[in-house]
């Protein structure tokens, strides 16, 4: 299987009070569980992202529930306050309980 | 299984009374990607079978277009995030990476732009895959990587981008002359079931709506690329394949000599057209 | 590219009468009711306040690209009407989030209509829905 792999875009200066756009793609199938195996004729079993999420320092930005109908790849774009500087975290999880994440700081514009 | 005739007259039936919707034709957006302005059309020179030639990319929905616009929005490029760790992570007996030889991908530039390239040894021309694979066997002593195969894609995609803006364009003299009239013998015959050549749609009736697909020309500027229909990027051969399981052909081999043919073809019918790879498409 | 409204009706009408042919009628509801009740509690739910944006015609049920908003929303279920599985995503806005907002790509099996809830800061719910034609590829889809 193809590698899972993260993708975000962040400015990377904000100033305090700011409102920044947010990106976010991760590679993967996103398997339904609906799809047949074309030879065995066997269902795929199901393996999605299930979660998303954003933290600032630890502070929620956003979190989302993915189901099966979340496009392969799934892209989310968001607005986010800054408060100031410091790390924000994106964590995506996988049905089969695999957590990726990626960190991005934004510095004082 | 057989589709009884019936089915089949139904489906042209049903084509030529969709066709009469009158399709759009391409539409008259411009294709700017980070601020690059990438030619989606030209006029073609004296002999072509098309007075203009158009990118795939002219022929999608807006929403289909934005997805291209940006190197974010663009889903095939954390594909080439994937490639650019490739190019740096050594493989192979020979402990090297892609940048140890080749230095920054840079030099790639113009490579895709020119495919498919006359391999003097093996005395025809190849694809892009064909090469990549002659230099991770032979430079890295490393295994030769699947046609589709995410490194694959990857790289190719990672390459090709290297060429992004640059004019398609294809030797069409001395020994390619003889595998460009070969691809377009290929071009214009009918296979399969349905008893189709690729002309059928791509030159006689693109613009037009086969049911609510949209009809490009067919052209070869953009990949490897990313297709809904696919969730993933892929290959120009693997495009090919398709086209002619549609048809109900039994297709050609990737990297086949078949395939090469046509892709020298097409890259002579869209030339001028810039590389967009890698491209959105449905 | 843009289609005449002549060439949308025409095409959905011919998306539906090419889905109607080879298939039964699927007019089964998916149980996308049972999912908003559990969200909202059985609370009423409010017209309006909740944005979908959404193309009018998806090229390719795949990949649909979806905006749902609704301002002063603590959290947002997005459900379809007329896939197989009726949910979609639920967004939960934090502390950092600028407005209530979210973009997204999501799978339309057919043309059906999209239903966005809100669950807002002081426990009120609204919604807000959007048609989306879903048409069915010629040879490439």
């Amino acid at each position: 299987m193809a590698k899972i792999k993260p993708r975000v875009k962040v400015p990377r200066k904000a100033k305090a009070g700011d409102t920044i756009t947010i990106k976010t793609l991760i590679s993967h199938p996103m398997e339904t569980g609906l799809r047949k195996d074309k030879k065995t004729g066997d269902l795929i079993p199901r393996k999605i992202i299930n979660k998303f999420n954003a933290s600032f320092e630890g502070e929620e930005i956003i979190s989302v529930d993915l189901d099966p109908a979340i496009s392969a790849n799934p892209y989310f774009q968001f607005e986010m306050k800054v408060p100031g500087e410091g790390t924000i975290r994106f964590e995506w999880t996988d049905d089969d309980g695999s957590v990726y994440d990626i960190e991005k700081k934004i510095k004082a514009a | 299984m057989r589709k009884p005739l019936i089915a089949i007259g139904g489906f042209a039936a049903a084509a030529i009374a969709w066709a009469a919707i009158a399709g759009p034709g391409p539409d008259d957006d411009k294709l700017v990607i980070d601020g690059v302005e990438i030619t989606t059309e030209t006029e073609t020179p004296e002999g072509h079978p098309l007075d203009t030639i158009y990118s795939g990319w002219r022929f999608r929905s807006d929403e289909t277009q934005a997805l291209q616009v940006d190197d974010f929005e663009n889903p095939a490029l954390v594909a080439v995030e994937y490639a650019i760790e490739l190019w740096e992570t050594p493989a192979g007996t020979s402990g090297k990476s892609c940048k140890d030889c080749h230095g920054d991908v840079d030099i790639m530039k113009g490579l895709r732009a020119n495919m498919p390239r006359w391999n003097a040894d093996k005395g025809k021309p190849e694809s892009l895959e064909h090469i990549v694979n002659a230099s991770i066997t032979a430079h890295q002593g490393a295994e030769p990587w699947k046609w589709e195969s995410p490194e694959m894609l990857a790289m190719t995609a990672y390459i090709g981008m290297q060429s992004r803006g640059m004019p398609m364009t294809v030797k069409t003299d001395g020994p390619m002359a003889e595998w460009i009239e070969k691809g377009k013998a290929l071009y214009y015959t009918r296979v399969g079931q349905l008893d189709m050549a690729c002309s059928h749609c791509h030159e006689d009736n693109y613009g037009l709506m086969i049911r609510a697909d949209h009809l490009s020309q067919g052209m070869i500027n953009g990949f490897p690329t990313y297709r809904f229909k696919w969730q993933g990027l892929g290959s120009l051969h693997r495009r090919f394949s398709g086209c002619m399981k549609n048809i109900r052909a039994t297709p050609y081999k990737r990297g086949s000599d078949e395939f090469v043919a046509l892709e020298a073809y097409l890259a002579w019918r869209g030339g001028g057209l810039d590389i967009e790879t890698p491209a959105v498409r449905n | 590219m843009q289609l005449t409204r002549r060439q949308t009706m025409a095409l959905g009408t011919a998306a539906v009468a090419a889905a109607a042919l080879p298939l039964p009628a699927f007019a089964e509801e998916n149980g996308w009711e049972k999912v908003l009740a559990e969200f909202t509690g059985g609370a009423d739910v409010a017209e309006g306040g909740v944005d979908i944006g959404a193309p009018e015609i998806a090229e390719n049920g795949n990949t649909v690209p979806v905006e749902v908003a609704a301002e002063g929303a603590a959290a947002i279920i997005l459900v379809s009407t007329g896939n197989p599985r009726p949910e979609v995503a639920t967004f939960k806005f934090g502390k950092f989030a600028a407005g209530s907002s979210a973009s997204t790509r999501i799978r339309l099996a057919k043309t059906q209509e999209l239903i966005a809830v809100a669950k807002m800061a002081d426990g009120s719910f609204a919604k807000g829905s959007r048609t989306v034609k879903v048409t069915i590829g010629g040879c490439g889809g």
